[in-house]
């Protein structure tokens, strides 16, 4: 009963079936391409090398920037920001430091993604210098100072009078490449 | 329907046999367990899915017993909290995957052959596999929870983290068994799809062919779409989990959200992979006992592709309030307004085959008339979960709860239970008791209203989903849902007797026992004999 008919729907179907297996994993990439390009999912696509840095700092308006910190508890760090928020002109460079100190033994690797909200705000806030480029390491109960720099970019909406910008800290082994 | 005419084949030797109680004295039919381990005839596998389907529905069924009875009071009585997780965890896996889906597959195996004037499915062989994997999928899910640290315990819908860092040692289990599920399925439709293209009998057109067919030919398409992403969702579950990888670890740059996408672009489809076919069914049920011809088929066509193609468009409305943007908000919301348009048109068109038909309530009738006003409440409600902002209060409360149960329960299941009552007489040759099936019909419509109707009013004062204890204000209302619920977990052992009645004899059924019905099916005597259609009717 096997007609070469059915054999080749058979083929094209299960061929299809694979596709879409495989469709499910290109998913993955397609996803951070599709936040990337529209800037959604508040995910920071740090935009280091600043072609606007010339930019003058608009004085008429100010945008609160809000920090905020999580820890993965694997993680036995403590890490804080040293000011809450801070007021800023767009335009207008800024240091801020974030204390993190290893509460354990032991040297340990961590890595901070960041995630800023309003997540179409997210492209108006340029870092020129981040903790965040790199993972980071503390030595057995060490304490150290992760500076962040940045400004933001004038040409950010109007609507938005404040952004924050929260890192999550997560244990990275130390063979690990990171990733990002 | 009404210009097929049939071939007469009662010249063929085969139905010749007299008085056949069971297909076996058939003298190419294996006895014993054999026949049943290495059958490849459509009927025989048609009636293991059917059977192992009803298994489950009693398994899944038992643990919604087990949900409702802790849920009788507020505190903890009964079970502890993570094996009430593993409850309501494993009775959705069970339902939708052990129940609905092989009850439709059992359903198609049995009736697309019969129904297009084919002698079998195309790939025999390989319909025997895609039963057989079934055992073993459902095997490994139910042994997972035996296992030391319990079985899935992160919902049905398994997000990670809760699947990936918080989940038991058993994950392995539920994915392995998730991937041996989606094999079956997939197989399943790629039997179908081919059956269909290629073994329809000299004259059936598409267009001519009836409506089951063309809901299960769409089904199968949806399946061969999606499954194979719920294969790879699963798959990165298991390599997060146990590979080190960071799919959905926003630790490595991965992120959670991105499992939800993955999961619903599967999961809303498959929710019309468990209606479609309910479609069909009802599309046959109620010409008959309307008896009148189906009103609109080529709209009913056009409405199931439609529903089809617009269900690959909605699945961010099962995660308004993951922080999508307004745009995404938006066009989720619209997109799944615009499916109730062919959903309606497809219940104005039952409407307007019953109007001035000369109605019979049979039971199969009868379950298909509650379908039509019980779904449509399921479908109401859908509309309102549809409206961005009226989601923000009720995701994740029991308002969807009561939503997903009257689509699935009162739509899916009862449709299920209409078709096992309108073909019975074809599978067994006798007629089943309608007494004790209108029984099963009035006690399960009063008690499945007092079950899920009750469920609305709780989502609505904000009762979350998922939980093994409330606050005190919900107390009396889940006392009433709880008894509804015992309710129509008992009405179920009716619809068993049913069944096994008429599996064991009774008044002798004639070819057609449906005075309306119309379709290939009725004309091969009942029971339909083991080999059917050896020559193909002629369908004009």
């Amino acid at each position: 009963m096997t007609t070469p008919k059915i054999k080749k729907h058979l083929r094209i179907l299960l061929f299809s079936a694979a596709g879409m297996f495989g469709f499910g994993f290109a998913l993955v990439p397609l996803y951070d391409v599709f936040c990337d390009i529209t800037g959604l999912n508040g995910k920071d696509y740090s935009r280091t090398e600043s072609s606007t840095l010339t930019s003058t700092v608009d004085e008429s308006r100010t945008v609160k920037v809000e920090f905020v910190t999580y820890l993965n508890k694997q993680l036995p760090w403590q890490f804080k920001p040293e000011i809450k928020s801070i007021e800023l002109h767009p335009g207008e460079r800024y240091q801020v430091s974030f204390v993190a100190s290893n509460q354990s033994d032991q040297d340990t690797f961590g890595r901070a993604v960041p995630s800023i909200s309003p997540g179409y705000g997210a492209q108006y806030l340029v870092k020129t210098e981040c903790f965040c480029f790199q993972e980071q390491m503390l030595a057995a109960n060490e304490e150290a100072m992760m500076p962040l720099i940045f400004y933001i970019d004038p040409n950010i909406p109007a609507d938005i009078s404040t952004l924050t910008l929260a890192y999550t800290l997560f244990k990275n082994e130390p063979t690990e490449v990171a990733m990002r | 329907m009404s210009e097929i005419e049939l071939k007469d084949n009662a010249d063929q030797p085969i139905l010749d046999v007299p008085a056949i109680k069971t297909f076996t004295d058939h003298h190419s039919a294996p006895h014993g367990y054999k026949r049943w381990l290495f059958s490849t005839n459509h009927k025989d596998i048609g009636s293991l899915y059917l059977w192992f389907s009803l298994t489950m529905f009693f398994i899944g069924g038992a643990m919604a017993m087990i949900i409702r009875a802790e849920l009788f009071q507020p505190g903890l009585q009964l079970i502890e909290p993570n094996f009430f997780n593993q409850m309501t965890t494993s009775h959705g896996l069970i339902m939708v995957f052990g129940a609905v889906m092989p009850a439709f597959v059992g359903l198609a195996n049995w009736m697309l052959p019969l129904m297009i004037g084919a002698p079998d499915m195309a790939l025999p062989r390989m319909n025997n596999w895609s039963f057989w994997i079934l055992p073993f999928a459902f095997s490994l899910l139910l042994l997972s929870l035996f296992t030391e640290g319990g079985g899935p315990n992160f919902g049905w819908t398994f997000y990670p983290p809760l699947s990936t860092q918080f989940s038991p040692d058993s994950t392995a289990m539920f994915v392995f068994s998730v991937h041996l599920m989606g094999i079956s399925s997939i197989m399943g439709a790629i039997n179908v799809i081919v059956t269909i293209l290629n073994m329809r009998a000299p004259g059936m057109t598409l267009m001519k062919m009836p409506m089951f067919v063309w809901t299960w030919l769409i089904t199968a398409f949806l399946l061969i779409a999606v499954m194979p992403v719920l294969a790879g969702a699963v798959t990165m579950i298991l390599t997060d989990k146990y590979f080190g990888t960071s799919f959905f670890d926003a630790a490595g740059g991965g992120d959670p959200v991105l499992f939800q996408h993955i999961f619903w672009f599967f999961g809303h489809p498959e929710v019309y992979i468990m209606i479609l076919p309910s479609f069909g069914i009802i599309s046959a049920i109620i010409p008959t006992f309307a008896r009148k011809q189906l009103f609109g088929y080529h709209s009913m066509v056009y409405a199931t592709a439609s529903i089809a193609i617009l269900s690959f468009t909605v699945w961010a409305h099962h995660m308004f309030t993951v922080g999508l943007p307004l745009a995404a908000e938006l066009f989720f919301m619209y997109c799944t307004m615009l499916i109730s348009v062919p959903t309606g048109v497809k219940i104005f068109n039952w409407v307007s085959t019953l109007w001035r038909g000369s109605i019979t309530f049979e039971v199969p009738m009868l379950f298909s008339l509650a379908f039509i006003v019980l779904f449509t409440i399921g479908g109401f409600s859908g509309l309102m979960l549809a409206i961005t902002p009226a989601d923000f209060q009720y995701h994740d409360t029991y308002f969807v709860v009561a939503h997903f149960h009257y689509v699935l329960v009162t739509g899916a299941v009862f449709s299920i239970m209409a078709a096992a009552y309108y073909w019975l007489p074809k599978w067994t040759g006798y007629m089943f008791n309608e007494n004790l099936g209108k029984w099963h019909f009035w006690c399960s419509l009063i008690s499945v209203n007092i079950l899920f109707f009750p469920m609305h009013f709780l989502g609505l004062a904000g009762m979350p989903r998922r939980i093994p204890d409330y606050a005190l204000q919900f107390a009396d209302i889940n006392k009433i849902v709880s008894i509804g619920g015992f309710m129509f977990g008992l009405s179920q052992l009716i619809f068993v007797a049913v069944v096994i009645m008429a599996v064991r004899g009774g008044k002798k059924a004639p070819a057609k026992p449906w005075e309306g019905a119309e379709g290939l099916e009725w004309t091969v005597p009942s029971p339909a004999p083991y080999h059917t259609f050896d020559t193909p009717p002629e369908v004009k």
